[in-house]
C-alpha cells in the first residue's frame, strides 16, 4: 500500500473542503473494500479522509414513513436492528448476509452503495425498496444511482449521508454466495410496497437492476407460479468460470421465486 | 496402558501455547539489522528476458542491494534439485529441466521470481521492486493440461521438442488388449482431477542471517523439517558444508506435503543475506503463496475396465496425463507412478493391468506433493471406475466393489507394480462405513428430502495408500539428572500434535510422567543426524518406531546402572512403568538417571549421561498401507445446483492408533481437503496462462459450513511391518473423499442419466449438467 | 510522515509511532510486538488476524491503526485471565482438539469469542455459519465447531 495523507474530518462540511481540495482523494468508510484495493496496489490515493469521526451520519432511526440509516452504519447494526426487522425485514436480512461477522462490524452502508460493486449486496436493498440517497448536496432516488459496473450518480466532492427507506409493506431478500469471496453470484429483492412490487437484482449484472417484467407479474398477481417463464435476458448478465450467464439467468428466476414464496 | 500412555486421547501439550499467542512463527522472528527482501515475479506466463534495469530501484530511498538471476549464477548458485527418474520401455530417460533460483534469460509462469529487492523497510523494498524494469519478449504460451498433451502446443523447452516429458508404461500395452478383448463387459471414464493451490493457513517466509565470524547461514522458515532443505542450500547455493547450514522451523503452519521442499526464494534469501551482510527477511504474502508454493494434483485420466461374467475385472488400463508445470519440481513428474502407482489399482485385486503416464510442460507453477501425492488420483480413478463398473453390469455399487477387493486372506499381497500389502481388511471397511452410515434406510432418507424438494444421494469410496516416504529416521531421547526427558527429532509436527505423543511414547515405554517430557524439533542444529522430516504420512512409523527403540538402548543401559545401584547383575533386573526391579530391591528410572550423570555410580567404563539414539532404516520398498472405506451422502437443491453434504461416515484402518483424538483430528482435516478439491476448490489458468484463481476471492476455500460432522470410526488392522503396528494417518481423509463425495453426487443425479461431473461440483457445474440432461431428454 | 497513535491493548494504554498506511495488524504485530494475531491473507477473507475492537470482533488486517486510535482492542495475548486460566472459549478449543497447526487458532478463537457473544446456545449451524470469514486448512472444522457450540453453551450458562 503506498502511504497517503490521512485526514479525520469533525463535520461534512470540513470533509466536503477536503475533497475539493485534494483531486486524488478517497474516502474512507468502513473501509472493507477500499483498504484490500490499496493493499493490492490497485489504487493509490494521495488522501484518504476517514468519515469515522463526523457526527450524526451513523445510527438508525424512523422519521414518518421512512427508516433512514446514516451512511456510516455498519451492516451488523443494520442486520440486528429491531426496527428495521419489524419494518423493512428484508433489508435486515440483506445486512445480515454480507461477508462475514467481521467485516459486518465495520462495513458500512455507505461506504458499500458509493462503491456500486457489482456483487454488492446494498444496491439490491436501495434499489429494491425505493430507497433514496442523501448527499450533501442532494437527495438521489435509488433507481438513477447505479449507473454501471463500479460508476453511480455522485458527483466529485460527493459525500453520501445516509438512506431513507420507505417502509414497505412487506420485504425478502434470497442470495446465493460466491463459494470463495461470498459476494452475491446473485441475489434478489423483493419488495411489496405502495407504489406496487419492486424486483432488484444484483450480482447478476454490470450493476444492480430492477427486474421490471417480474415486477409487472407481481403486481398483477403476487404468486411465485406467476414468475414461470419469466427469465432475464442472459445475453446482459455476467460470464465468469464460477457461474455462466445462462446460470445466473436462471438463478434470478428461482431466487425470486423463493423470496415470493416465503410471503 | 496408563492414562497417558499409546492409544489414549490425551489433549494436546501444544495446545495453550497457541492458544495463548505463544506460538512463535517464522513472521515473529526478527534478527537485529535486518533488511527486508521482496521479489520481483514475472508477470508474463512465458517470455524472454531481454534486459532487467536495476537503476531506479536501486536509487531508491532505503534500498540496499538488488540482485538478479545473473549475480547468483556468477557467484556459482546452481540449478534446483528434480529428486526422480524415469524412462520409457526402451530405456529413454525423461528429459530434465533447470531451474535457476532466480530466472535469468527466461521466465515460464507468472509469479516466477527474477529479482529481489533489498531495502531498510518493507514499504521501501515494495515500493523499489516496482522500479526494477524488465523488457520481456513475450512467447507463446500453453496454459491448460490438454493442451500441453497435444502435440500442437509450443515446446516450452525447445531444445526437447515436446512438452511430454516422458513416456512412461508399466508394461507394452498389447499384453493387456488381449485381456480387454475377452471381458464381457467394459467401461471407460475420463476425468479432469482438478489441479489445487495447498494453502497452509501460514504464507511462506524466510529470515535469515549469515553470522561472519562462525561462517554459520542460519534461516528460519516454515518447513517439513529442515534436514533436506539444509542439505541443498548447502550444496547447491551456498557452497558450504551442511553443517554450516542452520535450519530452524519453529512452529509451522501447515505443511501439506508442499512445505517441505527446497524452494528458489529459500535459496535466495540464504544467499542475499549472505552477499548483503544484512540479515534478510522475506514476508510473503497470500497472492505471492498462490504463484510460489507448487501446486497438487492436475492429471488427466483416461481409463478403461473389462469385467467378466461374475462381475470380476479382468482387465484394467490406465493413461495418465500429469502436469507437471513449468520445470519438474522435486518430486512432482513421478507422483503418478511413485505416488498413486504403489497402489493403483487400488484396494482390488487386479493382475492384468497396464498404466501409462506423461509429466507434460505448462507455463503454470511446478506441481508436487501435496496431501496423498498422487493417491487421492489413483483411488478417485479406481472409485469412479467401480461405480462405472456397477452402472453397467447391473451389480450394486458395494457388490461390484466386495467381488473385487483383496481379500484378508489374500496378505500379504503382492501388488502388480511390486509392493507387498501386508494387511487390511477391505470388506469389513465397506460393510463398517456402509452400518456406519445406515446405508439400508437410505431409501426412507431419499424419500424425505423428496418431500422437501431436494435429489439425495449416498456414495462410497474406498481407498489404500503406501505411506512411510524415505527409509530413513534417527530419533534421539535425553534423560537430564532429574529424570526429566527430552526428545530430539528431525521429524517435524506442524499441526500433528508429536509434542503429545512422542510424551505419550515415553510415557508408555519408559514411564516417565507426561509432563516431564518435552520436545525439541525443527532445527537442523540439534535434530539427529541421520533424520529426514515429516511428509508421507510416515512420522507415526518411522518417528514413533525410531523413538520405541531409542527408548529400549534407555532401557539397556539404564538396567546395567541399575543393576550397579542394586549391586546384582543386569540380568537379574527387569523394568516396568519406570521402575527396575531385581528381587526385591527396586529404583526407579528418575533414580538412575541421577546416577547416570554421576560418574562414581556408573560401573566401570561406562560413559556418563543417559542419551540414546536410534536409526532406524527399512527396506525402500517396504511401506505401510492405510486403509479405509467412506460413505458420504448429499441433498441437493437443483434449481440451484448446490450440493450440501448432510451425513459423513469415514472407516479408516491406519493400524495402531497412538492417540485417537489427533488420528480424528487428522482424518477429518484430511476429509475436509478432499472435500475441498470435490466440491470448491479449482485452479484455473487462462489460455494465456495466467492465473485466474490468484486469491481466496476466487479461489474456494472450503469453508466451515461446506460440511457435517465426520463420524470417524477405525477398523484397526495392526501393520506386521513395525513394531507399533501403525500405519499413516495424514494422508487417508485425502484419499477417500473425493470419491465418496462425487458417488453421493451421481447417485442423487441418476434419475436424469448423469453419470460424471468433473470436479469441483459448483452449483454451477451441476445445474448445468441437470440442464443438459433435460434439455437432451426433451430432444 | 510518522504519526502518533494511542489506544488500549489488552487492558494497557499504549502508544506508538505510525505511517498512514500502517494496518492495525502491523501495529499490533510489529510495533507492539503481540505476534500471536496472525495473518493469513491479503484480502480480507481468512480472518487470522481477528481481534476485537470495542468488544467486537473486527479482520485487524482491514483497518488502519489510526482508524484504532481511543479505541480498545483486544488480541489473542489478552483473553486468558491474569492467573493464566484458560477463557471457556479457548479451554473449550483444547479439549475439542479445535486446533492443529495452531495458525489460524488466535483469529479462530477470537471469532468464536465473539459468536458466543452474539449467540447463546448456538447451535451447530450457526456456528458454521458465523465462521464464514475463518478459514481452517487442517481440522475440517469439526473441533473448531463443536468447541464454539460447548463454550456458548458454558457461557450462557454462566450467565444466567
Amino acid at each position: 500500500m503506498q502511504d497517503f495523507n490521512y485526514h479525520a474530518p469533525a463535520s461534512v462540511a470540513d470533509a466536503a473542503k477536503l475533497l475539493a481540495a485534494h483531486e486524488d482523494a478517497k474516502l474512507l468508510a468502513g473501509g472493507m473494500t477500499l483498504l484490500p484495493t490499496l493493499k493490492q496496489r490497485l489504487a493509490a490515493p494521495s488522501d484518504l479522509i476517514d468519515l469515522s469521526s463526523v457526527p450524526n451520519i451513523k445510527g438508525i432511526c424512523r422519521e414518518g414513513d421512512e427508516i433512514v440509516i446514516g451512511a456510516m452504519t455498519p451492516h451488523a447494526d443494520v442486520a440486528e436492528s429491531a426496527l428495521v426487522r419489524e419494518t423493512i425485514p428484508g433489508l435486515a436480512m440483506l445486512a445480515g448476509q454480507i461477508g462475514d461477522p467481521a467485516v459486518r462490524h465495520r462495513g458500512t452502508i455507505g461506504g458499500s452503495i458509493a462503491n456500486a460493486d457489482p456483487a454488492a449486496d446494498y444496491p439490491a436493498g436501495v434499489l429494491g425498496h425505493g430507497a433514496t440517497i442523501v448527499t450533501n448536496t442532494r437527495k438521489i432516488a435509488a433507481d438513477d444511482f447505479f449507473l454501471g459496473l463500479f460508476e453511480t450518480a455522485l458527483e466529485p466532492g460527493e459525500i453520501i449521508l445516509g438512506v431513507r427507506f420507505p417502509i414497505p409493506v412487506w420485504s425478502h431478500y434470497q442470495k446465493l454466495r460466491h463459494p470463495a469471496s461470498g459476494y452475491a453470484v446473485v441475489g434478489v429483492l423483493v419488495a411489496q410496497t405502495a407504489g406496487g412490487v419492486r424486483v432488484a437484482v444484483t450480482g447478476a449484472g454490470p450493476n444492480a437492476f430492477r427486474a421490471s417484467a417480474m415486477e409487472e407479474a407481481l403486481t398483477a398477481d403476487f404468486s411465485a407460479k406467476s414468475l414461470d417463464g419469466l427469465t432475464i435476458d442472459a445475453e446482459t448478465l455476467n460470464n465468469d468460470m464460477h457461474a455462466s450467464a445462462a446460470y445466473r439467468a436462471h438463478v434470478v428466476t428461482v431466487l425470486a421465486k423463493r423470496a415470493v414464496a416465503a410471503r | 496402558m496408563g492414562q497417558f500412555g499409546i492409544g489414549q486421547p490425551v489433549r494436546r501439550k501444544e495446545d495453550v501455547r497457541l492458544l495463548t499467542g505463544k506460538g512463535l512463527y517464522t513472521d515473529d522472528v526478527n534478527f537485529d539489522g535486518q533488511v527486508f527482501g521482496v521479489f520481483v515475479r514475472s508477470p508474463q506466463a512465458h517470455a524472454n528476458i531481454l534486459s532487467i534495469d536495476i537503476e531506479a530501484a536501486l536509487a531508491a530511498q532505503g534500498v540496499v542491494a538488488v540482485y538478479t538471476g545473473a549475480d547468483l549464477v556468477a557467484d556459482g548458485v546452481g540449478t534446483l534439485i528434480t529428486d526422480v527418474e524415469m524412462e520409457d520401455l526402451s530405456g529413454k530417460k525423461m528429459f530434465r529441466t533447470k531451474r535457476t533460483f532466480l530466472a535469468t534469460d527466461r521466465v515460464r509462469f507468472v509469479g516466477e521470481p527474477l529479482a529481489i529487492v533489498l531495502a531498510e523497510t518493507l514499504g521501501q523494498a515494495r515500493e523499489a521492486a516496482e522500479l526494477v524494469m524488465v523488457d520481456y519478449e513475450g512467447l507463446p504460451a500453453v496454459g491448460s493440461t490438454a493442451f500441453a498433451a497435444s502435440p500442437d502446443s509450443p515446446p516450452i523447452w525447445e531444445e526437447h521438442g515436446s512438452n511430454v516429458g516422458v513416456h512412461w508404461e508399466n508394461r507394452p500395452v498389447a499384453e493387456i488388449d488381449a485381456h480387454m478383448a475377452k471381458a464381457k463387459t467394459r467401461v471407460t471414464v475420463d476425468i479432469v482431477n482438478n489441479r489445487l493451490v495447498p494453502n497452509p493457513m501460514e504464507p511462506r517466509c524466510a529470515v535469515a542471517k549469515f553470522d561472519e565470524e562462525s561462517g554459520v547461514l542460519t534461516i528460519y522458515a516454515p518447513t517439513q523439517g529442515g534436514r533436506r532443505i539444509q542439505g541443498g542450500l548447502a550444496k547447491t547455493v551456498l557452497n558450504l558444508p551442511p553443517n554450516k547450514v542452520r535450519v530452524i522451523s519453529p512452529d509451522t503452519g501447515g505443511g501439506f506435503g508442499i512445505r517441505g521442499k527446497l524452494y528458489p526464494e529459500l535459496g535466495v534469501i540464504s544467499w542475499a543475506a549472505r552477499k548483503s551482510g544484512r540479515p534478510v527477511k522475506w514476508r510473503g504474502d497470500r497472492s505471492e503463496t498462490f504463484v510460489s508454493d507448487y501446486h497438487g494434483r492436475d492429471q488427466i485420466n483416461h481409463a478403461e475396465m473389462g469385467l467378466d461374467e461374475n462381475g470380476r475385472v479382468v482387465a484394467l488400463k490406465v493413461h495418465t496425463i500429469l502436469n507437471c508445470g513449468a520445470y519438474m519440481a522435486e518430486n512432482g513428474p513421478r507422483l503418478p507412478v511413485s505416488g498413486g502407482g504403489r497402489i493403483i489399482p487400488g484396494v482390488y485385486d487386479i493382475v492384468n493391468f497396464y498404466f501409462s503416464v506423461k509429466p507434460v510442460f505448462s507455463n503454470t507453477v511446478p506441481t508436487d506433493t501435496y496431501r496423498g501425492a498422487g493417491r487421492p488420483e489413483a483411488n478417485f480413478l479406481m472409485e469412479r471406475l467401480m461405480d462405472a463398473a456397477a452402472e453397467a453390469t447391473g451389480l450394486a455399487r458395494d457388490e461390484v466393489r466386495r467381488r473385487n477387493v483383496i481379500r484378508p486372506d489374500q496378505m500379504p499381497y503382492r501388488t502388480q507394480m511390486g509392493l507387498l500389502i501386508d494387511s487390511g481388511d477391505f470388506d469389513g471397511n465397506m460393510k463398517m462405513a456402509m452400518e456406519g452410515a445406515d446405508w439400508e434406510n437410505f431409501p426412507k432418507r431419499r424419500a424425505q428430502s423428496e418431500k422437501n424438494g431436494k435429489l439425495r444421494g449416498i456414495g462410497i469410496g474406498n481407498f489404500v495408500e503406501a505411506a512411510g516416504g524415505r527409509p530413513t529416521e534417527e530419533m534421539r531421547i535425553r534423560i537430564a539428572a532429574d529424570g526429566k526427558a527430552t526428545v530430539f527429532a528431525g521429524t517435524h509436527s506442524h499441526g500433528q500434535g508429536h509434542e503429545t505423543v512422542w510424551a505419550q511414547l515415553l510415557n508408555e515405554f519408559l514411564g516417565i510422567p507426561f509432563d516431564d517430557v518435552s520436545l525439541v524439533q525443527g532445527d537442523t542444529a540439534t535434530a539427529p543426524k541421520n533424520s529426514a522430516g515429516t511428509f508421507g504420512s510416515r512420522s507415526s512409523w518411522m518417528g514413533g518406531v525410531g523413538l520405541q527403540r531409542s527408548a529400549k538402548r534407555i532401557v539397556e543401559k539404564g538396567t546395567k546402572i541399575a543393576a550397579n545401584l542394586m549391586q546384582t547383575e543386569p540380568e537379574g533386573v527387569s523394568f516396568a512403568g519406570g521402575v527396575f526391579t531385581a528381587g526385591t530391591s527396586s529404583v526407579t528410572l528418575v533414580e538412575v538417571a541421577k546416577a547416570a550423570h554421576e560418574p562414581k555410580n556408573l560401573p566401570e567404563g561406562m560413559e556418563a549421561g543417559l542419551d540414546e539414539s536410534y536409526f532406524l532404516e527399512r527396506d525402500p520398498e517396504e511401506f505401510n498401507f492405510p486403509n479405509g472405506c467412506h460413505v458420504c451422502e448429499v441433498e441437493i437443491d437443483a434449481d440451484l445446483g448446490h450440493v450440501q453434504i448432510v451425513n459423513y461416515v469415514a472407516v479408516d484402518d491406519c493400524g495402531f492408533v497412538l492417540n485417537p483424538v489427533i488420528v480424528h483430528g487428522q482424518v477429518y482435516g484430511g476429509v475436509a481437503q478432499g472435500i475441498g478439491q470435490a466440491l470448491t476448490e479449482n485452479t484455473v489458468y487462462d489460455e494465456d496462462a495466467q492465473l485466474v484463481t490468484g486469491s481466496f476471492m476466487d479461489y474456494g476455500m472450503p469453508r466451515a459450513q461446506h460440511f457435517s460432522m465426520i463420524e470417524a470410526l477405525f477398523n484397526q488392522v495392526l501393520c506386521k511391518t513395525n513394531d507399533l503396528g501403525v500405519k499413516g494417518a495424514g494422508e487417508a481423509g485425502a484419499c477417500g473423499a473425493p470419491s465418496a463425495f462425487v458417488s453421493s453426487v451421481m447417485d442423487a443425479l441418476k434419475p436424469y442419466g448423469i453419470t460424471h461431473i468433473d470436479m469441483p461440483l459448483t452449483p454451477d457445474r451441476v445445474w448445468r449438467a441437470i440442464a443438459e440432461a433435460k434439455a437432451a431428454t426433451a430432444a | 510522515m510518522l504519526i502518533e497513535v494511542n489506544m488500549t491493548i489488552n487492558g494497557r494504554a499504549v502508544s506508538g509511532k505510525v505511517e498512514a498506511r500502517t494496518l492495525l495488524v502491523e501495529f499490533i504485530r510489529d510495533i507492539q510486538k503481540l505476534t500471536g494475531t496472525h495473518v493469513g491473507c491479503d484480502t480480507t477473507q481468512c480472518g487470522c488476524c481477528t481481534v476485537h475492537v470495542d468488544g467486537k470482533a473486527v479482520k485487524s488486517c482491514t483497518m488502519l491503526a489510526l482508524q484504532a486510535r481511543g479505541k480498545t482492542v483486544l488480541t489473542i495475548e489478552g483473553l486468558a485471565n491474569a492467573d493464566g486460566t484458560l477463557h471457556p472459549v479457548q479451554e473449550a478449543f483444547r479439549e475439542h482438539h479445535g486446533l492443529q497447526c495452531g495458525f489460524c487458532t488466535p483469529g479462530m478463537v477470537m471469532m468464536g469469542v465473539d459468536i458466543c457473544r452474539r449467540h447463546p446456545n448456538a447451535d451447530e449451524q450457526t456456528v458454521r455459519h458465523e465462521l464464514e470469514g475463518n478459514i481452517c486448512r487442517c481440522t475440517g472444522y469439526q473441533g473448531i465447531v463443536e468447541a464454539i457450540v460447548d463454550a456458548s453453551a458454558k457461557m450462557a450458562g454462566g450467565q444466567a
